[in-house]
């Protein structure tokens, strides 16, 4: 069924399509219609869920935590200020190996205060174990949300499905909701091997010496290894079912071209507009929007990038000190290996200033008049 | 003939607490576990976050006791304990007791905001409340709970603690939740009893126990059950229960009610306390035993 929604509706209907059996939520803008029509649905009964109405995303991501355990499927979503509230309880989730689903939409950091989309919050969280699905469209948010829960539940790692504040949480475009019965064939009950129960007694995350530590986030990284593939097999396997692909980049144009961007979020869609004016007018460019972040799909990078002349990596996000975080994936996904394109960096679109397709015809033009790539940062329409 | 003995157990004989935990030699917080597993029999699981009682437990892969155990972060017990509820009843499961049990920092300071969000909306948990007045796991720091007088390691004798302890059960009234009960690990039957009695109501249930810890408290650790007496005796930690926010009924009444200064004098934390201050906790003590009295159903 086709159904014209927003962006924040398309993570609820994700959510219920999943039969979430607990939600547990805290409003913060720019998420809040995620959690009000999820309410809305538990009220109604259109989806048989608990929907815990937390004091603080902390106790929202710790609710979810202890619902997980007890073997049922959780989610919830939240944004910036929340995300960062959360912190301590992400690395919880992910070296508790509890498959929560999340959605985060992109907002600024304060201060000063913001409400508008860039993506320091999530890129923040990025060493805490989560996989993460950057998102560029309102049917991709909620096929998304589908997908990374049967791909959490194999792995017993956390994902965050994540998507651009107003541009896309915000944004009404046309989807095609899917039918229940299809995603349940999809998408089977969540039935974990161990759980919190008085039958079979337990205790989880005690106290742990360094004879046993480094194994378990070992077993974190390995599992965090076969994502990629089965982030892929999953893709397949939905599109055979939906008719959608849910891979882990999108290369636009790629395949034959001497010039790539390589976006993230509703960006990549705005450079493939650009793409197809350059495109025309002689030059052979191309798109690669990086969908899934965590785990970085160093190989797919490499090997979509390996034929281009230059790569050009616009990053909606700073590591002060540091690089766009983007840029620097990138780079280390390229270095040691012989016929590699020449990167370079910038940074655009924070604190959701728009990235026009003027930006990307500037950062073209910067990217073409150079031949080498050094380590300058460029910070596209930033008033200096 | 000689008459036959016969004995009657005034507590359930099941152990679920085994031997070889980690607590130091008189830990008040171990009878607490015990007495309290006892009351609520194996159908139990308990949120456990940081506290002494994260390490007692025992290490990975070990535990010392037959019920499954959620080690959560510090200030998390009542929210975690709050999904694992919703996650068993979305999965077929309303009959396993859920418990938070944290230390009176992980309720008194950090977990207070989780703490009075599950109370607020009426979790069906239950929150025990092991109080031994002090951070003890990371060394015997002050918490909210560290009475007037007392020294810590961050209110050394010279800048000792000079605020009372907050009352937490006044907080936890003030939320209207069913049933709140205070316990001590000297009265195994009276604390089983109320907890039992918890166990049948639905919603929001907050018990704070007495857990005194000789490490913490710089006393003999054969003397904790008798510290934790002489606080029931003297006043210092009344036995009460409230039910709905203000049906207060007292459990043990206090025909003779002793004096604090014994209490007092066999605390190494206390040994600095001039005989003026001691008289000045006897005064609160005896204000605070007033007032509870005023406010017991007649
Ligand atoms: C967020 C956070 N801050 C600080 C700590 C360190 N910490 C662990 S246990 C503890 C004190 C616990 O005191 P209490 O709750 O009274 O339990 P007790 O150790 O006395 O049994 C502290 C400060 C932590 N684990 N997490
Ligand atoms: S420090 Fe105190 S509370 Fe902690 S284990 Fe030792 S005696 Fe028990
Ligand atoms: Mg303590």
């Amino acid at each position: 069924m086709k159904k014209v929604m927003m962006g924040n509706h398309a993570l609820s209907y994700g959510a219920m399509l999943s039969r979430s059996q607990v939600i547990a939520a805290y409003p913060i803008t720019p998420q809040t219609q995620v959690v009000e029509l999820l309410s809305e649905m538990c009220a109604d009964g259109t989806l048989d869920a608990r929907f815990i109405k937390v004091e603080s995303e902390h106790s929202a991501m710790a609710a979810c935590i202890g619902a997980s355990v007890a073997g049922a499927r959780a989610f919830t979503a939240t944004s910036s200020q929340g995300l960062a509230l959360m912190h301590e309880m992400l690395h919880w989730a992910a070296g508790g190996r509890h498959p929560i689903v999340m959605g985060n939409i992109n907002r600024s950091m304060a201060p000063g205060w913001s409400i508008w989309t860039d993506q320091n919050d999530s890129l923040s969280e990025r060493d805490t174990g989560w996989m993460q699905y950057y998102c560029a469209s309102n049917q991709e948010v909620l096929d998304t949300v589908i997908q990374a829960f049967k791909v959490s539940e194999r792995l017993m790692i956390p994902g965050m499905v994540i998507l651009d504040a107003f541009a896309l949480s915000h944004t009404y475009e046309v989807v095609d909701v899917p039918d229940q019965a299809a995603v349940d064939k999809y998408l089977p009950p969540f039935k974990p091997a161990i759980r919190l129960t008085p039958s079979d007694p337990r205790a989880f995350g005690g106290l742990t010496g360094a004879e046993h530590y480094m194994e378990l986030r070992y077993k974190l990284q390995k599992d965090m290894e076969k994502a990629p593939a089965l982030i892929e097999e999953t893709g397949r396997e939905f599109e055979k079912i939906f008719g959608r692909n849910l891979g882990l980049v999108d290369a636009y144009r790629c395949d034959d071209a001497d010039f790539v961007f390589v976006t993230s979020g509703t960006a990549g869609f705005t450079a493939r507009v650009v793409v197809d004016e350059f495109r025309k007018s002689g030059l052979k460019a191309g798109n690669l929007r990086i969908k899934v972040f965590r785990p970085f799909p160093f190989a797919k990078v490499r090997e979509v990038l390996k034929k281009v002349k230059k790569a050009a990596v616009v990053d909606r996000n700073c590591s002060y000190g540091a690089h766009g975080i983007f840029y620097q994936e990138v780079k280390s996904a390229l270095y040691g290996e012989a016929g590699m394109p020449p990167v370079f960096g910038y940074i655009a679109g924070l604190g959701g200033r728009d990235i026009t397709t003027d930006s990307f015809k500037e950062v073209a033009a910067h990217a073409l008049a150079k031949d080498k790539a050094d380590e300058e940062i460029v910070w596209i329409g930033v008033k200096k | 003939m000689k008459k036959e003995k016969k004995m009657t157990l005034t507590l359930p004989a099941e152990e679920l607490m085994a031997c070889g935990h980690l607590a130091c030699q008189g830990c008040g917080a171990t009878l607490a576990m015990r007495y309290m597993l006892k009351a609520l029999g194996q159908k139990t699981a308990l949120c456990i976050p940081a506290c002494c009682w994260a390490v007692i437990d025992g290490p990975y892969p070990y535990s010392s006791l037959d019920v499954p155990i959620y080690h959560c972060a510090f200030e998390t017990a009542a929210s975690t304990a709050t999904g694992v509820k919703a996650g068993l009843e979305m999965t077929g499961d309303s009959e396993t007791t859920v418990v938070a049990w944290a230390g009176d920092g992980g309720t008194f300071d950090i977990g207070l905001q989780a703490l009075s969000g599950a109370a607020e909306r009426n979790e069906d948990i239950i929150y025990v409340c092991y109080d031994n007045e002090a951070y003890m796991n990371t060394g015997i720091q002050r918490s909210s709970a560290t009475p007037y007088g007392a020294w810590t390691t961050t209110t050394p004798v010279k800048h000792f603690k000079t605020r009372p302890k907050k009352d937490i059960v006044a907080i936890m009234a003030a939320h209207r939740i069913p049933y709140i009960a205070t316990a001590s690990i000297s009265h195994p039957e009276d604390f089983v009893k109320k907890m039992r009695k918890a166990k049948d109501i639905k919603g929001t249930r907050f018990f704070h126990v007495y857990a005194p810890c000789p490490t913490g408290w710089k006393s003999r650790p054969e003397d904790t059950v008798k510290l934790a007496r002489m606080a029931v005796q003297n006043a210092y930690f009344p036995l009460c229960e409230i039910e709905d926010g203000d049906k207060v009924t007292l459990n043990l009444k206090l025909k003779d009610k002793k004096p604090v200064n014994d209490y007092i004098r066999i605390q190494g934390r206390f040994r600095h306390l001039t005989e003026a201050q001691v008289a000045s906790i006897q005064a609160e003590v005896d204000a605070r035993w007033e007032r509870l009295l005023k406010n017991c159903a007649v």
